[in-house]
């Protein structure tokens, strides 16, 4: 990552209006209002830049790639391999054969569990997640312990969304194989010490995954000074198609790893006898992978590398604090999840007013916000509340729609009265 | 009336601040919980059912307006029906709410006739339905739905 570049560039490229220009969704409209998109933790808009590459790749120089000794599968081949690179400098990983393509994050932890997990939990083992995982961050683990007989243990967090390290440290021994954690809280918005976390669970030997799926679009991530096992996330929340996502493992891990599935381009020599499996990373992309998708995914680093991950995060800090100022501007609202270290992710109640009814009236005003438990249910048990409404930015958000929300908000009020 | 005024009119407004019928029956025949994963939302209904009517239902659970007041006015129309009769008028609220063309029949309707508003709203449908859905389980004698 190269801050000093981009910080030099804040000025020059954070004309918001440039920015909005480069996403064609911002300029339209829903239910006769300008759409007023702040939903960015369940998925983020596209830039044009973005559909550009995957409609070039479609018009001019499709196929099927590691396949043909023809021309354009090999340039296919080498698009796609390059975006293998980009990914590899922008998480700061050391090998590029250490980033194998997903469909996203969910199926990246499932391959671990399954691959991974497989071999490395035994009986008795533990594995340890926080209260705030995303539905995909736990389920497979439930499912390894099950069939295991290991044991999942959960640490616990303070009334602010906060981790409890100090549980934590209560919670690791040698019987612990494994912490999964999430970087970012995809309904709190906290941003958890991993640092501190991965130090401490490698103390006692386990292994870790990070679920950066809220944190890359956000906060610069290196593989080497973080020290994790495994670090996982979705393109879709980073400016990338849907569909494509990122596991990065260290490589010696990978290299041990079996199979997740099988088939073809992940051998090296099948006979009807037997099948020796490719090296790392195309063990484990078996099958014709989401090629124009991995392309848009380059694409979508690329774009943000150059408006600048910082001048990104920087942005979206102004719009946290101006949204959880706004907002806090309502009577009844209350928010859920006030760490000190936040990415820009609000989930609120408002009173007693169920967040669908809040959701559908704002819909009606153009404002797409996330109502429901987000996928996180252990955690708002945690809260003994079943669900809020979640506003979520990402850098071409602006204060004036921050203003629609809560004008909206204001109207929701007035018609529950 | 615009669509919003037309989903959230005042009876279902008022159903929604005071759900009648709301709580346990000291004593049921048939008990079903629904759920809908979507959201999270929960119901449980319980019906005592003599000489084949429905002498008394009563809900329970935590839901948005629609489904809220959907549950509290269900409860209202099907007291004194007949097992034959809620299955009648469930198909009948069903082709309201999601059917677009589906002509509203305000006499057979009764108060349902508020949850026409519905239809303009594709992602509401399972919150107005879940409690009906939940009814008709409990009458079939499984005691768990789901909106999926
Ligand atoms: C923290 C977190 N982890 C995992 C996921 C799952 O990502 P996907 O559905 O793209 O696989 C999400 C997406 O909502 C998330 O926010």
């Amino acid at each position: 990552m190269n801050i000093l570049a981009d910080e030099k560039n804040v000025e020059s490229l954070f004309s918001i209006d440039d920015i909005r220009k480069d996403f064609p969704e911002l300029s339209r409209y829903v239910h006769n209002r300008p759409l007023c998109y702040l939903d960015n933790a369940a998925s983020t808009l596209k830039p044009q830049t973005v559909i550009d590459v995957i409609a070039d790749f479609y018009t001019s120089g499709y196929s099927n790639i590691h396949r043909g000794v023809y021309l354009t599968s090999q340039q296919a081949t080498e698009r796609y391999e390059n975006v293998r690179s980009i990914i590899a400098e922008y998480i700061g990983a050391q090998h590029t054969s250490e980033i194998v393509f997903t469909r996203g994050a969910t199926e990246a932890i499932n391959l671990v569990a399954h691959s991974w997990g497989e071999y490395a939990i035994k009986e008795g083992d533990e594995i340890l997640i926080t209260t705030m995982e995303h539905h995909a961050n736990i389920v497979p683990w439930q499912v390894l312990c099950e069939k295991k007989n290991a044991q999942l243990r959960i640490i616990p967090i303070n009334d602010s969304g906060e981790i409890i390290l100090e549980e934590f440290e209560k919670l690791l021994s040698e019987k612990t194989k494994l912490v999964s954690c999430v970087y970012a809280s995809n309904s709190l918005g906290t941003i958890n010490p991993i640092q501190s976390i991965i130090q401490m669970a490698k103390n006692v030997g386990a292994t870790v995954l990070i679920d950066g799926a809220q944190a890359i679009q956000h906060i610069p991530v290196n593989m080497q000074e973080l020290n994790c096992d495994f670090f996982v996330f979705s393109g879709h929340k980073l400016y990338a198609p849907s569909g494509t996502g990122v596991l990065y493992g260290k490589k010696a891990l990978l290299q041990a790893m079996p199979p997740y599935q099988t088939g073809g381009d992940m051998i090296r020599r099948v006979t009807f006898e037997k099948t020796t499996y490719a090296d790392i990373p195309a063990r484990f992309e078996a099958g014709t992978p989401n090629i124009e998708g991995i392309i848009g995914l380059g694409e979508a680093v690329r774009y943000v590398q150059k408006c600048g991950l910082a001048a990104i995060a920087e942005r979206e800090a102004l719009l946290l604090e101006y949204g959880t100022h706004r907002l806090m501007e309502i009577p009844d609202v209350r928010i859920w999840g006030t760490a000190k270290e936040k990415v820009a992710v609000i989930s609120f109640t408002l009173g007693a007013i169920h967040p669908h009814d809040i959701g559908s009236l704002l819909d009606r005003e153009g404002i797409a916000v996330r109502a429901g438990h987000h996928c996180t249910q252990p955690l708002w048990q945690r809260f003994a509340i079943n669900s809020t409404t979640r506003a979520s930015f990402a850098f071409y958000n602006t204060e004036q729609e921050i203003d629609t929300l809560v004008d909206g908000l204001k109207n929701v009020v007035s018609l529950f009265g | 009336m615009n669509e919003i005024q037309q989903l959230y009119q005042q009876v279902i407004l008022d159903h929604n601040k005071s759900p009648r019928n709301y709580g346990h029956l000291p004593e049921c025949s048939h008990k079903a919980d629904g759920l809908n994963p979507l959201c999270g939302d929960h119901i449980t209904v319980e019906l005592y059912v003599h000489d084949g009517i429905i002498q008394d239902i009563r809900f329970t659970g935590a839901g948005c307006a629609i489904s809220t007041s959907s549950a509290s006015i269900m409860t209202t129309v099907l007291k004194g029906k007949t097992a034959e009769e809620a299955e009648r008028i469930f198909q009948e609220f069903h082709g309201v709410v999601t059917n677009d063309d589906a002509v509203i029949n305000e006499e057979s309707l009764g108060k349902l006739a508020v949850f026409a508003g519905v239809r303009e709203f594709p992602a509401r449908v399972k919150c107005a339905s879940l409690a009906w859905h939940t009814v008709h389980a409990a009458l079939q004698g499984e005691q768990e739905i789901s909106t999926e």
